[in-house]
């Protein structure tokens, strides 16, 4: 006879879980009295609010290509996840969240710490339930992790009440599972429609393709680029893309989007087809739909039929996992190369670093840029550190000039735009990939959303870096403030604490800089430090990011300034 | 929304096929809701084959629009397989009930006449009133409150639709083979799954 809450941590060590990230409550005890005989197998992260769970659940994710765990209790502990959930769903990362409940007996009666989890996670979840008896355990918990890390990939939430986690029953065992009688993760490959993309691209004078992070949730990495290779095809990235392929890959022509080269974003409307891989043509990627790549036939390879159409109109849709996809592509494709082509990217490139990059990455005087700190960093990486970006200017600049020479490299909150989730998203990128360097990049706005979880960080002992670049402004909203609301900066001037002295009340090491002689030793010094470190950069309060779209522009307005 | 949009929209019936399971409904009304699009009639009702729902939604709608939603609803875990179709493509029936009171009725309708022109028929006949029942379009069962209401019409109340598409294959064969198509794995549910009552004792 076992507890629900035993059955549980069995479910969670037959699918491999080695971490949890989570935070105890009333509603939880019995399963957090569980785990207790189950450490050291199973590490428990205990962070400082719920919402720095769910995103170093993320951030776990997403470096490690595993599902994340993740426990809170019940009422605001579960909300405290809603943020995470849904910015888990926006970006496909395969999550279980577990969160305790009021006993059974008590659910709709407005208990003590009791809410409506399931309703209010319904939207913000690819799949929830709840369960009042601990015989729907094993079940429950089986379909979650197919649910969560199948098909395209996201976010599952398991409310459980209180009796249930209680309830002895006999426990025969837990298999894990792999059908669901409704439920089909992988479409049909239709040969048809290879065939069909295939003559596309085999005819095609100016094809172009645009990748996203289906290519990394697929792990189909290798299959891409040996597509991208036999090809000659020119390929773009989109925030959540990157990294995919190497930063120095010839074909690699940038990053797409509102912040993206000037290049691609005005290529796209010159191409005759387009090959959209793993990626959903977000708004932010396409500007205005009207004026996309209007002149274009459109391959669409994705996992999910409901993107096929969506946004762009699709000539030829590949549905399916594109690890399978690919190499049914690549076998009929002919060996080509499009030099022509691809030089007129490289000519774009030339035209953007003389107008922004640069200035950017190497200014002569002034203060300093955040592209130079960037730059700064990947000198000393060599590419090789995972870097974990909050939401605003930083971010742009950070997807724009980090250089990532592996995958699974760039973990950033891409469809919700979280601010706050930098740092706890490194922490648990750090417990999925022990072995590499994370750097969190973080602005003066973001990090005080959840700088909390330092206390995490104190508490764990995980190595992660975190390197503020501290604009005093909350940058994005100035930058729009500057172009587009005649410079009325209303409430994006912030105030910082002393970052350092912040730090050190957590035993963390850190330092300040705002002298451009001193950044590289700094930056070196945060390198090296063994454990965390937290290192403040101040940049220069109004510097834009550019190129940029103006919102309801068409991608090949571009603007360089 | 074009101009265009507005004139190309007309209703459409979608037909949702999908396990039994708590909380659905709202994940599947939530993605009209999350639209702001108004549902204008919705059943659901156990089908012919065991353990399936079948959901009869209707929304006036264009049709690329009505197609996004479709993979949208299909895209719900516990949701099997989506139709949409016009009015002309299907066969589709909403029930109405009349509450009237018996001795104005008695006295004054022809009841028999009307019941043969409405294809209409008494429930329940009281003393103190008579509940009719009529089937058809919104039209027909409209034109009974019509001729009612002179007469105290006292309640009335009309079902969702409900539909079956003119398409002689039927949705029955196409699930099954659908089931067939597309088995993703050889099913190795839980093996305690199906006799829960059986293996488990408190």
């Amino acid at each position: 006879m076992l507890s629900g809450g035993q059955a549980l941590l069995h479910a969670l060590t037959v699918e491999g879980v080695d971490t949890i990230f989570g935070y105890p409550g009333g509603a939880i005890m019995p399963i957090y009295d569980a785990l207790y005989d189950f450490e050291p197998n199973i590490k428990h992260v205990l962070v400082r609010h719920e919402q720095g769970g769910i995103h170093a659940g993320q951030g776990y994710a997403r470096s490690s290509g595993k599902v994340g765990v993740v426990f809170a209790t019940s009422g605001p502990g579960a909300t405290n996840l809603v943020t995470g959930l849904a910015d888990a769903q926006i970006d496909s990362t395969p999550l279980v969240c577990i969160t305790g409940q009021v006993f059974a007996h008590l659910l709709g009666t407005d208990a003590f710490q009791e809410a409506d989890v399931i309703g209010i996670t319904t939207p913000v979840t690819k799949w929830n339930y709840q369960i009042t008896d601990a015989t729907e355990i094993p079940e429950v918990l089986a379909k979650a992790f197919h649910i969560a890390r199948s098909g395209r990939p996201g976010p599952v939430l398991i409310d459980i009440t209180k009796n249930a986690q209680l309830q002895k029953f006999e426990f025969k065992g837990y298999t894990p599972c792999d059908h669901i009688r409704s439920y089909r993760p992988k479409p049909i490959v239709r040969h048809e429609y290879i065939r069909a993309a295939a003559e596309l691209i085999n005819k095609a004078q100016k094809p172009f393709v645009l990748w996203g992070q289906g290519v990394m949730l697929g792990s189909a990495e290798t299959e891409f680029k040996a597509f991208l290779e036999k090809t000659g095809i020119p390929a773009a990235w989109t925030i959540m893309g990157a990294g995919a392929l190497p930063s120095d890959h010839p074909q690699n022509v940038g990053m797409l989007g509102m912040h993206g080269n000037y290049g691609p974003n005005v290529m796209t409307n010159e191409c005759d087809v387009l090959i959209a891989v793993g990626m959903r043509f977000d708004d932010r990627v396409t500007g205005r739909l009207d004026k996309y790549a209007k002149q274009a036939k459109v391959i669409h390879l994705d996992i999910d039929p409901a993107e096929i159409d969506k946004n762009v109109k699709t000539t030829v849709p590949v549905w399916g996992d594109c690890k399978e996809t690919l190499p049914l592509l690549t076998q009929m494709v002919e060996t080509k190369q499009h030099p022509a082509w691809l030089a007129k990217f490289r000519e774009f490139e030339q035209k953007e670093i003389d107008a922004v990059i640069r200035e950017e990455l190497f200014p002569a005087s002034g203060e300093m840029t955040m592209g130079e700190v960037i730059q700064q960093l990947n000198e000393l990486t060599k590419g090789e550190a995972i870097i974990v970006t909050d939401v605003g200017q930083h971010q742009m600049v950070a997807c724009r000039y980090a250089k990532l020479n592996q995958t699974r490299s760039n973990i950033t909150s891409g469809g919700l735009g979280t601010m706050g989730f930098a740092l706890p998203a490194a922490i648990g990128a750090k417990f999925g990939t022990l072995d590499r360097t994370v750097v969190a990049v973080i602005g003066d706005g973001g990090i005080q959303m959840t700088i909390q979880e330092l206390g995490t960080i104190m508490q764990s002992g995980i190595d992660v870096k975190i390197m503020i670049l501290n604009n005093q402004f909350l940058g994005m909203v100035r930058q729009w403030q500057e172009l587009f609301h005649e410079r009325r900066y209303s409430f994006v001037d912030i105030t910082s604490p002393d970052y350092v002295m912040v730090a050190k009340g957590y035993g963390i090491a850190g330092k300040s800089v705002n002298q451009r002689e001193d950044l590289t030793a700094a930056l070196q010094e945060m390198l090296h430090h063994p454990g965390a470190f937290l290192l403040e950069v101040m940049v220069t309060k109004e510097n834009n990011v550019f190129p940029m779209v103006p919102q309801g522009c068409s991608v090949s307005e571009i603007r360089l300034k | 929304m074009s101009e265009q949009a507005h004139i190309d929209r007309e209703e459409y019936n979608i037909t949702v096929y999908t396990e039994n399971q708590v909380g659905l409904l709202t994940r599947i009304a939530m993605i009209f809701s999350r639209r702001k699009m108004n549902i204008l009639s919705l059943n659901t009702s156990p089908s012919e084959i065991e353990g399936i729902h079948r959901f009869n939604i209707v929304i006036h709608e264009t049709e690329e629009v009505v197609s996004k939603i479709c993979r949208q609803i299909e895209k719900q875990v516990e949701v099997l397989k989506v139709y949409y179709h016009t009015n002309e493509d299907v066969i589709w029936q909403e029930m109405a009930l009349y509450k009237v009171p018996t001795d104005v009725i008695a006295e004054k309708v022809k009841v028999e006449r009307l019941l043969r022109e409405n294809g209409a028929r008494a429930v329940v006949i009281r003393r103190d009133y008579t509940v009719f029942e009529t089937t058809g379009h919104r039209e027909e069962t409209d034109n009974l409150i019509k001729i009612l209401q002179p007469y105290g019409l006292i309640e009335f109340v009309r079902s969702a639709r409900i539909a079956i598409i003119k398409d002689s294959d039927g949705f029955n064969r196409k699930l099954r083979e659908f089931e067939r198509a597309e088995p993703s794995h050889e099913v190795v549910e839980n093996e305690y799954l199906n006799s829960r009552e059986k293996v488990f004792s408190m």
